[in-house]
């Protein structure tokens, strides 16, 4: 098992024809995912990789029955490209590309709640069920099949999680990017739900940044629902305030979003926070080794 | 980007929201006509026009009660670097000043739209109190805050409703108008950041933004070519504005290790790991996914403008950006540019033994770390002068 994708995944890539999602497509292809086809308008009926190009998404899922869809589109397409994948009913839409205004990611948001689809993204290296199904920007290579999840905002440090716990043997289940940006899809909450409820899976790493308080919240959510060992490093602790540190959502704002906060939460409910980006593999070890300490508290009956 | 006020407050006009009479000057001689002239009046508000908060307490605002003063204070802040509690320990350049009428006011309040993150909306807050001293009250003593659906935008009722917080209620529709032109502003200019501090109700029950604060969504200034035009360069690092010229991510810090990193989050954690080891952080730099060896080596050059630094830490994790690339960077850069420091490298990811041979074999004096709490322990040894 794994979350949200696996090796049956029907992948249909947007932006396919372009220079981006040429060289990504190739990519996934060469790493057995299973990529149907592609949509650049204005270029539906060409072959491109030898896979069918479409105008639309709507056709594309027909002909298809595509899942998933990735999204190479500029930044002032993307938004309109997210919510044409959820029109077609795409049930997980990755959007690998940066730089979408936050205008348009707050109407996308709107439009995805009236919808049961997920997003994943924007500004980040996408998902990766190693040996199974690669849907973004990731080196393949560096990835092992394995036990631990793994769900971060930033793409690099994503790659040092798995670099690490690939050196220990322990491997991955699923790796989520979830991206910088302020307004995005999924979320850690919702990976760490899925994390937990997938037999895979028997330790989570948690890679977050100064920023917002989804980590605080993270943080709560463990505490309740979160029964397998948690690690976690986050980037930022020298970041000085009011300065975004390249990742549109990486500012702390009027002191909120300080990464000391974020630690100190997360310690709090048990997670082993890793001092250096380096001891990420160690922090999740050390979580392993003492997880019997990290059960959940059961409901009482009333 | 931020704005200036007085560009601001061109933008509010411009949707009919009042503010104060006022002329941008660039010389005192200027100012005193527009003083004597246009605004007439026996006195004025000086306001230094620069990209920071703060200005008020940092003597960035003063009050000309003569023409003589009007002069002597431009031209004491001309061509001055303000320093406020909010910018940079140089300040920032006061290239152009903002000359107002003064007016009798009655009330100063607050008013400002900004990004909820938590909800995601952007969100109405509001305050009686308005002035110096709001940020430094912080959230808790907002008195009003509303949140506008993306979809539907800032109803007439959650105006009234501030305006009636506010205090305003005799003139609940005149502040419905302006809290919805306001919101209009915010989202066809796609800002992140509509600040009114203060907005001022006048003896004679006029409401007017004394004070603007605009800071518009980088990522949409390709659509917004109006704004990306009043962009100011002299208010930032000019070696942000170099990297930035560039396509690099920069960020100047007060440190004396430079860094050189691929990805945001890593660039955050390589400087984080250089305070673990005692060191400092230089600059936040990150090359990007796509960098070439070219874009490698001017990123070095704006490293190395930097005199305060006295190593450099190079650390790359090739996904996308392969190693051998990062390596024939840093090659061409010592061998074009001169390095006048220690550099230290930690490659990791695609093609890492190809990049490592490179370095190895170029002769060139660069420091191969095998791991990264290595490479943050050599570049914080060799910056403070210790062999590693």
């Amino acid at each position: 098992m794994s979350i949200l994708v696996d090796k049956n995944t029907r992948v249909l890539c947007q932006g396919f024809t372009g220079k981006q999602g040429s060289f990504h497509s190739e990519q996934a292809l060469a790493y057995g995912t299973q990529l149907v086809g592609g949509v650049t308008p204005g270029k539906g009926g060409q072959q491109h990789l030898g896979l069918p190009v479409f105008h639309t998404m709507r056709e594309a899922v027909r002909a298809t029955y595509a899942t998933a869809s990735v999204i190479y589109v500029p930044a002032h397409h993307a938004a309109d490209s997210i919510m044409e994948a959820v029109d077609a009913g795409i049930e997980l839409v990755v959007c690998i590309t940066e730089g979408i205004p936050v205008r348009d990611m707050l109407n996308v948001k709107a439009a995805l709640r009236a919808n049961q689809a997920r997003l994943i993204g924007p500004n980040c290296p996408g998902i990766i069920t190693p040996g199974a199904c690669k849907i973004g920007i990731m080196p393949g290579s560096i990835h092992l099949p394995g036990k631990i999840g793994i769900v971060s905002r930033s793409g690099t440090l994503t790659y040092e999680a798995v670099h690490q716990t690939t050196r220990l043997g322990l491997g991955q289940s699923t790796c989520v990017g979830i991206g910088g940006d302020p307004i995005k899809g999924m979320d850690f909450i919702d990976c760490l739900q899925l994390f937990e409820q997938d037999a895979q899976t028997e330790a989570i790493v948690l890679v977050g940044e100064i920023g917002g308080a989804r980590e605080e919240v993270a943080a709560e959510y463990i505490q309740h629902h979160v029964s397998k060992p948690v690690a976690a490093y986050i980037a930022g602790q020298s970041a000085p305030p009011g300065r975004r540190m390249g990742h549109a959502g990486a500012v702390v704002a009027g002191g909120h979003g300080t990464a000391q906060a974020k630690i100190e939460a997360l310690r709090a409910v048990g997670v082993v926070v890793a001092d250096s980006p380096a001891d990420m593999g160690l922090a999740i070890l050390q979580a392993i080794s003492r997880a019997p300490s990290r059960a959940v508290p059961q409901a009482v009956p009333t | 980007m931020n704005l200036h006020e007085y560009q601001a407050k061109q933008i509010l006009r411009e949707q009919g929201v009042n503010t104060p009479r006022g002329v941008v000057v660039e010389n005192a001689a200027h100012a005193e006509l527009a003083a004597s002239g246009y605004l007439g009046g026996d006195s004025w508000v000086i306001k230094a026009q620069v990209h920071a908060g703060g200005r008020g307490k940092a003597g960035g605002v003063r009050i000309a009660n003569s023409l003589a003063a009007v002069v002597g204070i431009s031209d004491q802040l001309l061509g001055s670097r303000l320093i406020t509690a909010q910018n940079a320990p140089q300040g920032q350049l006061v290239g152009q000043l903002l000359l107002e009428e003064t007016l009798d006011i009655a009330r100063e309040m607050y008013v400002s739209f900004l990004l909820d993150r938590d909800r995601e909306r952007v969100i109405l807050v509001a305050s009686a109190s308005g002035g110096m001293e709001i940020e430094a009250m912080g959230y808790d003593r907002e008195i009003a805050q509303e949140v506008c659906d993306p979809v539907l935008g800032l109803q007439a009722f959650q105006c009234r409703s501030v305006a009636f917080a506010l205090g305003l209620g005799e003139q609940a529709t005149g502040v419905t108008r302006l809290l919805q032109t306001l919101y209009r502003i915010f989202t066809e200019r796609d800002l992140s950041l509509l600040e009114i501090n203060p907005l001022a109700l006048t003896r004679d029950g006029r409401l007017i933004a004394l004070d603007c604060k605009m800071v518009v969504d980088d990522n949409a200034l390709a659509r917004q070519p109006q704004l990306a035009d009043w962009a100011d360069d002299t208010q930032s690092d000019d070696k942000e504005v170099a990297a930035h010229a560039a396509g690099l991510n920069y960020i100047a810090l007060d440190g004396d290790i430079g860094c050189l990193v691929n990805g945001a989050g890593l660039a955050m954690a390589t400087m984080d790991l250089i305070r673990l080891n005692g060191g400092k952080a230089a600059n936040f730099l990150d090359v990007g996914g796509g960098a070439t060896a070219a874009t490698v080596a001017r990123a070095l050059g704006i490293i190395l403008s930097d005199e305060a630094v006295k190593a450099i830490l190079v650390n790359i994790f090739g996904g996308i950006m392969r190693c051998d690339t990062i390596a024939e960077g840093i090659i061409t850069a010592i061998r074009e540019v001169g390095v006048r420091v220690p550099v230290i490298v930690r490659l990791e990811g695609t093609n890492v033994e190809l990049g490592k041979a490179m370095l190895r074999d170029s002769g060139l004096d660069v420091v191969a770390a095998e791991d990264l709490n290595e490479a943050a322990r050599r570049a914080v040894a060799l910056a403070s002068g210790v062999p590693a």
